[in-house]
């Protein structure tokens, strides 16, 4: 399908953005293994801090690349799935918010005044230009989702006994969580961080800070992971050659995603005081219900790839795997995107322990936490974004792939990179080794009273894969910038391979309707929350003042 | 509707969630794990003690600020059950004892309180696992069980 100038420039802009952006976020990603490694016993390294260099990684990687992703992928999926170009106004509003947005989070954070991590951390306090700027992020995201759900709605109208398409359920589905779970975080941000740091309000209520943070936190990843899973579903069996075993599974896991993505934030906080056990119990048990779409994905998903292998000629119980085309230059993205469903088996699972409601003692907060998200969060939804920036970039362009031999290898790279890291991190997690914490300086340092030598090996595992993952970063930002700068050689468009689905499917009104979805959706996540919201301000006893990461004594602030 | 064998498949999905949720009520039953409990906040959980209440029993409360944990340095005996309390003067602090399942967070205005058993003699160290600025690396805390014999 052709694209007009004006969608193709609003996308190729928030490709282009963060990933210039990501340089100095995958930077910061080695300078951390080589900080906690102890390889470095200093505070900081070229004039960055650790911990800057922590909350750099963070945003940048998690947040300003995600974001900018999926609004990209949102714009391409609605303008060829719907046969519908996003609205100049509203793409061009969104595109500028973001960017307004991200450049004045980026420039607290590099002038060293925001090092609360990606998490704000009150009362740690960051300059207000990061948190209006990361609500401006979101905000800018919102106005995308907005005119693609009008958009749909107009689209239905039209085709009232036509199943909407597979992929378009999934954005609008993505962006429905994104849009629910960021009221949370807009309400921390402007009503209580925003006054606090400018010095309007005395005190902050940190449990309160801390449960609506969670509960956009945890429905975040999801955003994330949706566009992967919307790749998985609609692309992946096109890319081996097969069809896609059963659509009707897709809709059920997308729209589970709705209702169970959210009501489980609490999961997040098992070590904290002030929230009862009970509220503690049933996001434990809520969070195995948002495992089941992931199960289905994953059976439905290796049925798809098994029988595209037999129609390829593979046979037998496990060596149909073979016919599959791992390295075949034509369907890069399948190199991608199968190395991210390999990783996030073992993310899935990982998740699974650090979201059970005791298990999570001996894991929380240590660096089987980071192994963990690594697996998944570096996994299926970073490979997934590099494939398809790499993807769109060329067809939008109409330029060729630069280098692609190497961009068939960068997937499986990586991915060796992850399971190395992350295998090193959790380890030493399950021996307590703390995340968030520059090793560097004490516990692994023979020099310091505080030196811990059981997390030697473990940490360096973690600088060996941490390495091996900056080498691919690396070769991706040669063939990403190597294609964009190339010669156009061709007219620009987006064409997605579409998977068919395999048996002839009825349309089941249910699984083609948001509006029971969402109204239940709301009644869960109402009954989970309550009960945590109301117990973060009724068993918290005070508030508390902000401070600056570097100084134990709280910031006064003087009424003028 | 649905396909037999994806049919088959989201009960085994389901089967193996139950399995995983019978793990985790087994384990709050017969193991004793359990969580973080909800204590209402109280001033006097801020000046940083030790109490013994029995031979066997203690209770410690914790204060974490930026960068140290009081006290610094616990003796207690082997075999003793200690109710820990912890909360925070300033931000927001993590608390892991090495080889003890043990895992809080110290939140202003916030308690935490969990119970554990020491019946191995050794030094437990106590690390703060939550970013709480600067000299974070630094901030620890030790458990002595029965060494030296106080
Ligand atoms: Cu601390």
């Amino acid at each position: 399908m052709n694209v007009s100038r004006y969608l193709k420039n609003i996308i190729l802009a928030e490709l282009f953005v963060p990933v210039l952006l990501l340089t100095i976020g995958i930077y910061h990603g080695l300078m951390q293994v080589i900080y906690r490694a102890g390889v470095i016993h200093q505070a900081s390294v070229a004039k960055l801090d650790y911990y800057q260099g922590l909350t750099l990684h963070g945003v940048i990687n998690a947040i300003v690349l995600t974001t900018f992703f999926a609004v990209a992928f949102g714009h391409a999926t609605i303008a060829f799935f719907l046969k519908q170009e996003p609205g100049r106004k509203a793409s061009l509003l969104s595109l500028l918010l973001m960017v307004i947005g991200t450049l004045m989070a980026a420039a607290a954070m590099l002038s060293g005044k925001a090092s609360v991590l990606y998490t704000f951390y009150p009362p740690l306090k960051a300059h207000p230009a990061f948190y209006i700027g990361t609500a401006m992020l979101i905000v800018g995201s919102w106005v995308a989702y907005w005119d693609w759900a009008v958009i749909y709605v107009r689209w239905k109208r039209g085709h009232r006994e036509e199943n909407t398409p597979l992929a378009v359920i999934g954005t609008l589905v993505n962006f429905t969580i994104w849009f629910v779970c960021t009221l949370a975080v807009a309400y921390e941000v402007l009503v209580l961080l925003v006054p606090w740091s400018l010095g309007w309000t005395a005190g902050v209520n940190v449990m309160l800070a801390r449960t609506l943070f969670w509960f956009f936190g945890h429905a975040l990843v999801y955003f994330w992971l949706l566009p992967a899973y919307i790749m998985f579903y609609t692309m992946l069996p096109k890319l081996a050659g097969g069809k896609l075993y059963s659509g009707t599974a897709g809709r059920i896991a997308f729209f589970l995603f709705l209702l169970f993505s959210i009501p489980i934030g609490v999961h997040h906080q098992f070590g904290e005081p002030s929230i009862g056990r009970g509220v503690k119990l049933t996001q434990s048990l809520l969070t195995f219900a948002v495992a089941i779409p992931s199960f289905i994905t994953a059976f439905t998903i290796a049925a798809s790839l098994e029988h595209a292998a037999w129609l390829r000629g593979g046979r037998g119980l496990y060596s149909w795997i073979w016919k599959l085309p791992f390295f075949r230059k034509d369907v890069f993205l399948f190199g991608y995107l199968i190395n991210g469903l390999i990783l996030f088996i073992f993310g899935g699972l990982t998740g699974l322990v650090n979201a059970s409601y005791s298990l999570n003692n001996t894991v929380h907060n240590t660096s089987f936490i980071p192994g963990h998200f690594h697996l998944t969060v570096a996994g299926p939804v970073f490979l997934a974004i590099l494939g398809m920036s790499i993807f769109l970039v060329s067809q939008l362009t109409g330029k060729k792939i630069y280098l692609p031999a190497i961009n068939t290898i960068i997937p499986y790279l990586w991915t060796v990179g992850v399971l190395i890291f992350s295998a090193g991190l959790m380890w030493g997690g399950l021996m307590g080794e703390p995340r968030r914490t520059n090793m560097g300086l004490t516990y692994l340092n023979p020099a310091s009273e505080q030196y811990h030598p059981y997390w030697v090996i473990s940490s360096m595992l973690g600088l060996a894969g941490g390495g091996i993952m900056f080498a691919a970063g690396f070769l991706y930002f040669i063939v990403f910038f190597g294609t964009f700068f190339r010669k156009r050689s061709a007219a620009s468009m987006i064409d997605f391979p579409v998977s068919e689905s395999l048996h002839e499917e009825k349309r089941i009104p249910l699984f083609d309707t948001f509006r029971p979805w969402l109204v239940v959706m709301g009644f869960i996540i109402f009954m989970a929350y309550l009960p945590a919201i109301s117990d973060a301000l009724n068993n918290t006893g005070k508030k508390a003042p902000p401070y600056l990461p570097t100084d134990p004594t709280p910031i006064v602030t003087k009424k003028p | 509707m649905i396909d037999k064998y994806e049919r088959n498949v989201i009960i085994v999905a389901l089967l193996l969630s139950a399995l995983f949720i019978f793990s985790l009520f087994y384990a709050m039953g017969a193991r004793k794990a359990d969580v973080t409990e909800c204590l209402p906040y109280d001033k006097s959980y801020e000046t940083a003690r030790v109490n013994q209440i029995d031979k066997s029993t203690y209770q410690i409360f914790y204060v974490a600020r930026m960068w140290s944990f009081e006290p610094a340095i616990t003796y207690i005996p082997v075999g003793s059950e200690v109710d820990l309390f912890l909360t925070s003067q300033d931000v927001v602090h993590g608390f892991d004892i090495y080889n003890k399942n043990v895992n809080l967070m110290g939140v202003p205005g916030g308690v935490a309180k969990t119970t554990v058993r020491f019946d191995q003699p050794g030094v437990y160290k106590v690390v703060c696992h939550e970013f709480c600025g600067t000299g974070h690396q630094n901030m620890q805390a030790e458990i002595i069980v029965n060494y030296p014999k106080k």
